[in-house]
């Protein structure tokens, strides 16, 4: 972006008047300090009332620890299934032309509208001991609520659009003509996705990735319905940190979410700061 | 021959001429590769049905789709790894929030007790949460050994729906199967600038009381039946009185919390409500973690008697070695030591034997009417906090 | 050339694998547990479901639910779009912050989320007691039922116009501007209509997510029946009471309200797209 360009220019048509911009970048920043920064800020100050110290040995304690592995460890399998799902989604709705197109995207856009205690609610009603299926499995020793594979499907119901959602717009932008000039080229498919599909769509890929990860991380409700709560075993960072507040350790409660929320912001930075150092490259694969 | 071919709507390809296709489509040959499409000069019928690329995607077109679904299933099974089947020693014991901290330590006596009497070492795994939710997850199938919840109406709940645990499980153990007990008294703010006595001052327009919904927290249930214990008692057992004296009480209770944290938090973080209706325990550990100069308690003049039961869940229990282990859990409740235990954790427990005199001096004398007045929990939860009960006629009637 | 891109076959490879990823792992991760859902509400009777809907309260809680979520989301809308034409047009300090922290309510765990605002909001918070001497009071009400669900709904608006707006050729203002259009003019009638199919979707989106939010809404709401109870509280309590009849009952309710939405806006916008191309 020419913004050099646009400064020196005596009087820039693509810009609103000076004072406009600024009434609008101050009611932005007003908004943003007082929604979500200032909850942040409360977050770690609870955290830190007493001290750094009291803070990390929550942090540390086993349960806090085997927290933090059950998350990373849901957000390890979550995250590549659905940026699986999302490729082919996006790939299927974007490329092709079929019947119910717009009933698909819904059914994609769905979890997003789904209250979290109604996933969890169906989950039990689908996998716990009163349903058919769920007897069945118990009997084969299967346990899928209340044990990991419950979590995980939880966790993939409310983070199921993330990555389809960035895909899909990015992709249609796209159209398929490249895709369609690498056929003639004689290019086969895997070819073409990894050539010239996956370099136009990787900042939407992971920009979509980081949120699903984010999300994956920090979802309570469903799991909530679903993990059966057992301390060091099916216990998630978010879950934890309910039992924490509950059992009156609110020191060790927002530690956790502190590290939660740091987790996440520093995934963001990240793609900030990648998007940043390639900004040149993004421009370009923005504009052809 | 050298062909133009339209591939969909942005490219064309030139090639030889190979065939003619049913649909005004040819093929033509690249060099490379063989191509479908609409011939340029010939008729632009662009044909909806099938596609230009037939060698790539006629056959396979939904073999690949049934592969990928076929794939996806077992991968969603793969995940479904049967987590350990309970051990012959192992025990899970489901409880409710405030207890977190007795059953570390008991976790811990009882450990070490059960290896000294000569056996096997033994697994103890914990669960907590509002006691409803808790009981919902053991009816849903969580596999508890033991459950040890804030009420008896959740446990019978389970053994109703799920006949896992008997009808008659509240005379196994000694006193009401309740190893420990509380009362539910009032906190409010230092030096009770309200002059908050008892439960007629809570119905006064200038007070406004902190209780957590009844329908999601099992202390707030206690709350509830207190209140009413004092109003049927002041109104010698006019019923439409003491549904009167309730509904001005939630009159002047600005905020339902969910739990009984919650609540807490409102009262003491917050800075809302003149009272706070609490579990005893919870309110002494509020002023232990607050300190005392923020807060007193009140001791009302009539409470109620709050028995949080424990019993074993018979139907998950998958071998003698492990019923042994967790029914000595149990009885182990009422040692001295355990018992001592408890009163540490500001539960009024039965054997004050081995309890320090701080411990037991503690607690303030107070008249402590049993549920069993009300028809005990199985009348009483219906009745006053099922769907239309008591309390829905409360908001329902406003 | 993008106008027919709807209707033309496609040469592509890969419908057929793409297609059924997506339509099994849709199938298990979604389908299933919504069939299993909807199976458990055809199984109760649709005149005791009806029952169960209609009752006062349930209705009160969505219509609550309903109305909080729309006004959050229309605030959504606007404040969604100045943030990224900010975000995107200009350059101020602390904006790659705000880029950054945007995402912030989708990884804040929502109970914390709700701790936190209500931490800030009620009487004795910071904020609280700036506006509780001007009668303002956000904790506990209706209000605050909004400012959660804002906090909830605020990515999705910006995150769906910011790339939009990253792509608009400025030649296309500039020939605005050439042509004798104020700027004004040229924001409502050239910006604004190739902002409309990704602000639709946002609001869309961010109003669905908060129709049927809990976590962070039943720390700042009072939960007073009729008054601050949302329907999805309504479906913990009915939960507590094990009764699954009802709690699918409402859960089935909220279900059809959202999927009607989605359905809605999605259909608007592919219509919308068809008709102005895609922009």
């Amino acid at each position: 972006m020419s913004d050099t360009n646009l400064m020196t220019r005596p009087t820039p048509v693509t810009t609103e008047p000076r004072l406009a911009r600024h009434i609008l970048i101050g009611t932005v920043v007003t908004l943003i300090a007082a929604l979500l920064f200032a909850p942040l800020m409360a977050v770690f100050a609870e955290a830190l009332r007493q001290g750094w110290a009291a803070s990390f040995e929550g942090l540390t304690s086993p349960d806090a620890r085997a927290a933090m592995r059950l998350t990373l460890i849901v957000a390890a399998v979550v995250v590549p299934l659905n940026a699986v799902f999302g490729i082919a989604a996006a790939w299927a709705i974007t490329r092709f032309d079929f019947r119910g197109k717009a009933f698909l995207i819904t059914l994609i856009d769905l979890p997003f509208s789904v209250s979290p205690v109604v996933a969890g609610l169906a989950l039990v009603l689908l996998f716990g001991a009163n349903s058919w299926l769920g007897a069945w499995l118990i009997d084969h020793d299967l346990r899928i609520v209340f044990a990991f594979p419950g979590i995980l499907l939880a966790t993939l119901f409310v983070t199921f659009p993330f990555v389809a959602r960035e895909l899909i717009p990015v992709m249609m932008e796209q159209g398929r003509a490249e895709e369609e000039a690498a056929l003639t080229l004689g290019a086969g498919g895997w070819r073409i996705f990894f050539t010239v599909t996956l370099p136009n769509i990787r900042w939407a890929l992971l920009y979509g990735v980081l949120l699903c990860n984010a999300r994956a991380m920090g979802e309570f409700g469903a799991v909530a319905v679903v993990s059966g709560k057992i301390r060091g075993e099916t216990t998630t960072m978010p879950i934890m940190i309910e039992m924490l507040y509950n059992e009156y350790l609110s020191v060790a409660a927002f530690s956790l979410a502190a590290a939660l929320a740091l987790l996440a912001l520093v995934t963001l930075l990240l793609k900030s700061l990648l998007e940043w150092r390639y900004a040149d490259l993004l421009a370009i694969t923005r504009r052809h | 021959m050298i062909h133009t071919i339209s591939l969909g709507t942005h490219v064309l390809a030139q090639g030889t001429f190979i065939r003619k296709l049913g649909d005004g489509r040819i093929e033509i040959d690249t060099g490379g590769q063989r191509l479908a499409g609409t011939p340029v000069a010939g008729p632009l019928s662009a044909p909806r049905s099938g596609s230009p690329l037939r060698r790539l995607m006629s056959a396979p077109r939904w073999k690949g789709g049934l592969f990928a679904a076929l794939s996806a299933i077992p991968l969603a099974f793969a995940a479904a790894t049967a987590p350990r089947a309970q051990e012959a020693s192992e025990i899970l014991n489901v409880s409710y929030d405030p207890t977190r901290e007795f059953y570390r330590q008991y976790n811990t006596l009882f450990r070490d007790w059960w290896a000294s009497q000569g056996h096997e070492e033994v697994t103890l795994r914990q669960s907590h949460g509002g006691s409803g939710g808790q009981a919902r997850s053991v009816i849903d199938g969580l596999e508890a050994t033991v459950v040890t919840l804030a009420l008896s109406a959740d446990i019978s709940a389970i053994a109703e729906r799920t006949g896992k645990i008997p009808a008659d499980w509240q005379t196994r153990l000694p006193h009401n199967s309740s190893p420990y007990t509380s009362t539910i008294v009032f906190l409010v703010r230092d030096g009770n600038p309200k002059a908050i006595a008892d439960w007629d001052d809570l119905t006064r327009d200038d007070v406004q009381v902190i209780t957590p919904n009844p329908k999601t927290s099992g202390g707030a249930r206690w709350n509830f039946m207190a209140a009413w214990a004092w109003a049927l008692k002041e109104h010698d057992g006019d019923e439409q009185a003491a549904r009167d004296y309730m509904t001005a009480l939630f009159h002047n209770v600005p905020v339902l919390d969910t739990g009984a944290r919650g609540a807490t938090n409102t009262f003491t973080q917050r800075g809302i409500g003149d009272v706070l209706l609490a579990w005893e325990n919870e309110a002494f550990l509020a002023l232990a973690e607050q300190g005392d100069a923020a807060f007193d308690i009140v001791v009302p003049s009539v409470s109620v008697l709050a028995e949080p039961p424990v019993t074993l869940v018979d139907g998950n229990i998958r071998s003698d070695a492990q019923r042994a282990a967790a029914e000595a859990y149990l009885t182990h409740l009422y040692s001295p030591e355990a018992q001592a235990l408890a009163l540490r954790n500001f539960y009024r427990a039965w054997d004050t034997s081995a309890a320090s005199e701080e411990d037991i001096s503690r607690f303030p004398a107070v008249e402590r009417l049993s549920i069993d007045a009300f028809g005990g929990w199985a009348l009483v939860q219906p009745t006053f906090f099922g769907d239309g009960g008591v309390f829905d006629q409360i908001y329902e009637g406003q | 050339m993008r106008a027919g891109y709807l209707s033309a076959p496609s040469p592509l490879p890969g419908f057929g694998l793409s297609f059924g990823i997506t339509i099994s792992i849709l199938s298990i991760t979604v389908l299933l547990p919504i069939a299993a859902l909807v199976g458990h509400g055809l199984g109760i009777g649709a005149a005791d479901l009806w029952e169960v809907i209609s009752a006062r309260r349930i209705r009160a809680a969505l219509a609550l639910s309903f109305r909080a979520a729309l006004a959050a989301s229309v605030f959504n809308l606007v404040f969604g779009l100045a943030l990224a034409w900010a975000l995107v047009r200009y350059r101020f300090w602390g904006r790659r912050l705000i880029d950054a922290a945007i995402d912030l309510p989708f990884a804040l765990p929502t109970a914390v989320a709700g701790i936190a605002l209500t931490a800030l909001y009620a009487p004795s918070g910071v904020f609280g007691q700036l506006l509780s001497p001007l009668g303002i009071q956000i904790a506990y009400t209706e209000t605050g039922i909004w400012l959660a669900l804002i906090f909830i709904g605020l990515p999705f608006v910006v995150r769906t116009v910011q790339p939009v707006i990253e792509e608009i050729d400025r030649e296309v203002e500039e020939a605005s501007a050439t042509l004798g259009a104020r700027r004004t003019y040229t924001l409502r009638r050239v910006i604004l209509p190739m902002l409309t199919p990704a602000l639709l979707t946002g609001f869309a989106l961010a109003l669905a997510r908060s129709f049927g939010e809990y976590g962070s809404v039943i720390f700042i709401a009072g939960n007073l029946p009729f008054q601050t109870e949302i329907a999805p509280l309504l479906i913990v309590i009915r939960l507590e009471e094990y009764n699954y009849d009802a709690a699918t009952a409402i859960g089935l309710a909220m279900l059809l309200i959202s999927f009607a939405m989605l359905l809605t806006i999605n259909a608007i916008q592919i219509w919308s797209r068809r008709r102005i191309g895609n922009v």
